[in-house]
């Protein structure tokens, strides 16, 4: 399974760049990355999707990318409940002739047709990946056009336990939430 | 209660300067040009509180501030302009990164709105440092400035240190603002640094150091950064376990010691890759596990536990797997540590060191006699001649490594050599850095002909401060180390490796410093005495051996302890006078 972590960075200029290249320097593989604005003024929020399968490289990939300075803390959900959802567009030809079973397919696995026009259409969905994958199946008998899928988001779900200790570390007040981001820390370097 | 101050409205180029006094910087080492020009402008001003000095190339104003850092345990500043000023500060940089190195690097950069348009000396240096960096700035708005300037201090120095760059725009040095510092209001929210150990590990480290029989204690670069040199002592001498130190760990602990076993590695004693290969338990402190510390990965140190502290959890398991990883400050970990543990001793296991020890004692270079100069004989006569306060520097190849092994450091700090890149041209410019923090104590440049040559250019430098360093020119003729691979691993097919110098007397000459030639042992002694009774930069050119090799030597993808030994009689050498060397 790959590797799914949240993580929430500085909205600052060239905080992309500093990820994507530290997993490029690592030799580390990105399956997808999903980045955007969050409740949080100037907080970003990240899914990146890391194809590494050693339990160890993973642990690595996870304190490489706490250790930039822009970024504000990390969770690791691979292994964790969460709602995971990608969005995709498919631009597919139809004709009169399957115009029907085209709207049936589309109804069945939660596309939407957004637009229709005599011999194109555009569905979107937003899925899972795997039910993502078959749609892209099915769809594939209506001769594809175009695909664009936006890569994984992921949200635990459920509530977190609130964090009312201040963490002090070195002197200084951690304004930010990070008794998760210990946690798996401690839980990483057992 | 501070009496009220007048606001202060000062330039950003002003602030540059405050901001470095503020931090306590008295020396920084730069080079001018046009993006700069505003805040060299500035310094005019300042010349009397930090004393500027001038390089003869970017590069060797980095060197130089590492080599400040490196001796002083103070964060290093270099200044450059921007386009092929702040390029060519890159090895500088990626050497600090490599090595852990708290260095700041400021460079000046096209005006604001001018980024973006390919403008005269227009480079995206910020883009191009980001991996050689621990973090840097690209500062575009003036408010930001004196702020920014305390956070990159703040970075460099703490944690692990590393090199912080910081790009200024020329017209941000121009622009006025009200001056306002405070290194106390510093909050990155995304920098952790590690709490305090948990007890759990502690009951766990204590547990395997009881049970070890064969235990060995490893002392990197971080007991030196850390400061944990009496802690870490504190440890081997309780527990009677013996020490053996990374090349960039050499002064943590001091050589004389008798639970000091000298460096591990590709080019370490062999007792010491014995002992490793042979260890139940390895207590790694403040190192990183190189490539050249443990040969092949999957058959190093097989039988051992291992346990790793560091303060970067990302060199955890990153490349040897280990049992226990305690991600912490050492000192703080060493001091909560030691009171726990039980007064130990483990004669057989140091009897069985001091046998390797005293098995490879007849294959020393310097236990046999040559008719010509050996460069181990020059180290050692060096060593020799200087005290324990010494500082040494030195560039990359086999003088290097034999500097590691015949030269004893007793203290931290006195051995500034680039480890973790191996940057050729490194020692020169870090030993006039190292000059201005050590000042009462003797500075020894030790340099290859070919390392030399890289950046020959900062004797002027030299000259021009009067720096008070010896510079030692151990000339082969040949890029040694890579000779010596092709000798081993290429059919002794020496290409592009035999390398001339200039007469390095008549250099010496040309930049007005003091010029010696050594070619004969019996020699060696009066030219170093010579060179330290000299004020100022002197230089000894030693002739040794056309084609010695340092051994022992772990070939890459070797077993740590499947070491090529010195052979028994050195049929090797292949000198012009080579009848006249085997006796």
């Amino acid at each position: 399974m790959n590797q799914t972590l949240i993580a929430f960075v500085e909205d600052k200029p060239g905080v992309l760049n500093r990820i994507t290249s530290l997993f490029r320097r690592r030799n580390f593989n990105i399956d997808s990355l999903v980045v955007g604005k969050t409740e949080k003024k100037n907080i970003s929020r990240m899914t990146i999707v890391a194809n590494e399968k050693n339990s160890e490289k993973r642990k690595n990939i996870y304190f490489n990318l706490i250790k930039l300075i822009n970024v504000i803390l990390v969770k690791d959900v691979s292994d964790i409940p969460c709602i995971e959802r990608e969005y995709i567009l498919v631009k597919v030809c139809i004709n009169s002739e399957n115009l029907n079973s085209f709207n049936e397919l589309a109804k069945k696995y939660g596309a939407r047709i957004i637009d229709l026009s005599s011999n194109s259409a555009i569905i979107e969905a937003s899925e899972s990946k795997d039910r993502i994958s078959i749609l892209i199946d099915k769809l594939t008998p209506f001769n594809i056009v175009e695909i664009m899928r936006t890569g994984k988001m992921a949200m635990q779900k459920g509530l977190e336990p609130k964090n009312k200790e201040v963490h002090n570390i070195n002197g200084q007040q951690n304004l930010t939430d990070n008794l998760w981001a210990t946690k798996q820390l401690n839980s990483y370097l057992k | 209660m501070k009496n009220y101050e007048p606001k202060r409205i000062l330039t950003g180029a002003e602030i540059i300067w405050e901001c470095l006094i503020i931090e306590g910087v008295r020396t920084v080492f730069g080079y001018p040009g046009g993006a700069i020009l505003p805040t060299y402008d500035a310094f005019y001003k300042y010349r009397k509180k930090i004393h500027h000095v001038l390089t003869r190339h970017e590069q060797g104003a980095t060197h130089m501030a590492d080599g400040y850092a490196r001796a002083s345990g103070k964060v290093g500043v270099a200044m450059a302009t921007s386009g092929p000023g702040a390029t060519n500060m890159i090895t500088g940089l990626a050497t600090a990164m490599m090595d852990s190195s708290p260095i700041v690097c400021i460079t000046g950069q096209v005006p604001r709105h001018f980024i973006g348009t390919d403008a005269f000396q227009e480079t995206d240096i910020t883009g191009a440092v980001i991996p050689v960096t621990k973090h840097c700035y690209l500062v575009m708005e003036i408010n930001k400035l004196a702020s920014t300037i305390s956070e990159a201090f703040y970075l460099a120095r703490t944690g692990r240190p590393g090199p912080i760059l910081i790009d200024i725009p020329k017209d941000i040095q121009n622009e006025s603002v009200e001056f306002e510092y405070s290194n106390k209001l510093i909050q990155i929210p995304g920098y952790h640094l590690p709490p305090n150990p948990p007890n759990h590990h502690i009951i766990k480290v204590i547990k395997l150091i009881n049970e070890a029989k064969f235990p060995i204690i490893f002392c990197g670069n971080g007991v030196i950064l850390s400061g944990a040199s009496s802690e870490i002592l504190k440890l081997a001498e309780k527990s009677g376990i013996p020490i053996a130190t990374t090349l960039l760990g050499i002064g943590g602990v001091p050589d004389s010691h008798p639970l000091v076993l000298g460096m591990m590695g590709m080019h370490g004693h062999s007792w010491v890759n014995h002992a490793i290969q042979e260890a139940d338990l390895i207590i790694a402190c403040g190192m990183r596990f190189d490539d050249r510390v443990t040969g092949k990965l999957n058959t190093y140190s097989p039988n051992s536990k291992k346990i790793h502290i560091d303060i970067d959890a990302s060199e955890f398991n990153k490349n040897v797997k280990v049992d226990i990883s305690v991600h912490s400050d050492l000192k703080i970990f060493l001091k909560e540590l030691n009171p726990y543990l039980k007064t130990h001793t483990h004669k057989k296991w140091l009897r069985k060191i001091s046998f390797w020890r005293k098995e490879s004692h007849g294959r020393d270079v310097l236990n046999r006699k040559h008719k010509v100069l050996m460069a181990a004989e020059v180290i050692r006569e060096i060593w020799k001649n200087t005290d324990e306060n010494t500082v040494i520097i030195t560039d990359v190849g086999q003088h290097q490594m034999l500097e590691a092994q015949y030269y004893n450091h007793e203290n931290p700090r006195t051995l500034l050599t680039s480890g973790g890149l191996g940057t050729m041209g490194f020692s020169l410019p870090a030993g006039i850095g190292a000059s201005f923090h050590s000042l009462e104590n003797e500075i020894w440049i030790i340099v290859g002909d070919g390392s030399i040559q890289m950046t020959i250019t900062e004797l002027a430098t030299a000259v021009q401060e009067n720096s008070n360093i010896n510079i030692a020119i151990i000339n082969n003729g040949y890029l040694g180390m890579v000779r010596q691979w092709q000798e081993m691993f290429y059919d002794a097919r020496y290409s592009e490796t035999p390398i001339t110098s200039p007469d390095y007397v008549i250099i010496a000459e040309a930049y007005g410093l003091s010029g010696q030639r050594v070619t004969s042992f019996d020699d060696i002694n009066s030219a170093i005495k010579k060179a330290q009774s000299i004020n100022g930069p002197a230089i000894i050119e030693f002739i040794v051996e056309k084609e010695d090799l340092v051994y022992p030597m772990v070939s890459t993808g070797a077993d740590l302890n499947d070491m090529v030994q010195r052979p028994k009689k050195d049929y090797n050498l292949k000198s012009d006078n080579k009848k006249e060397l085997l006796n």
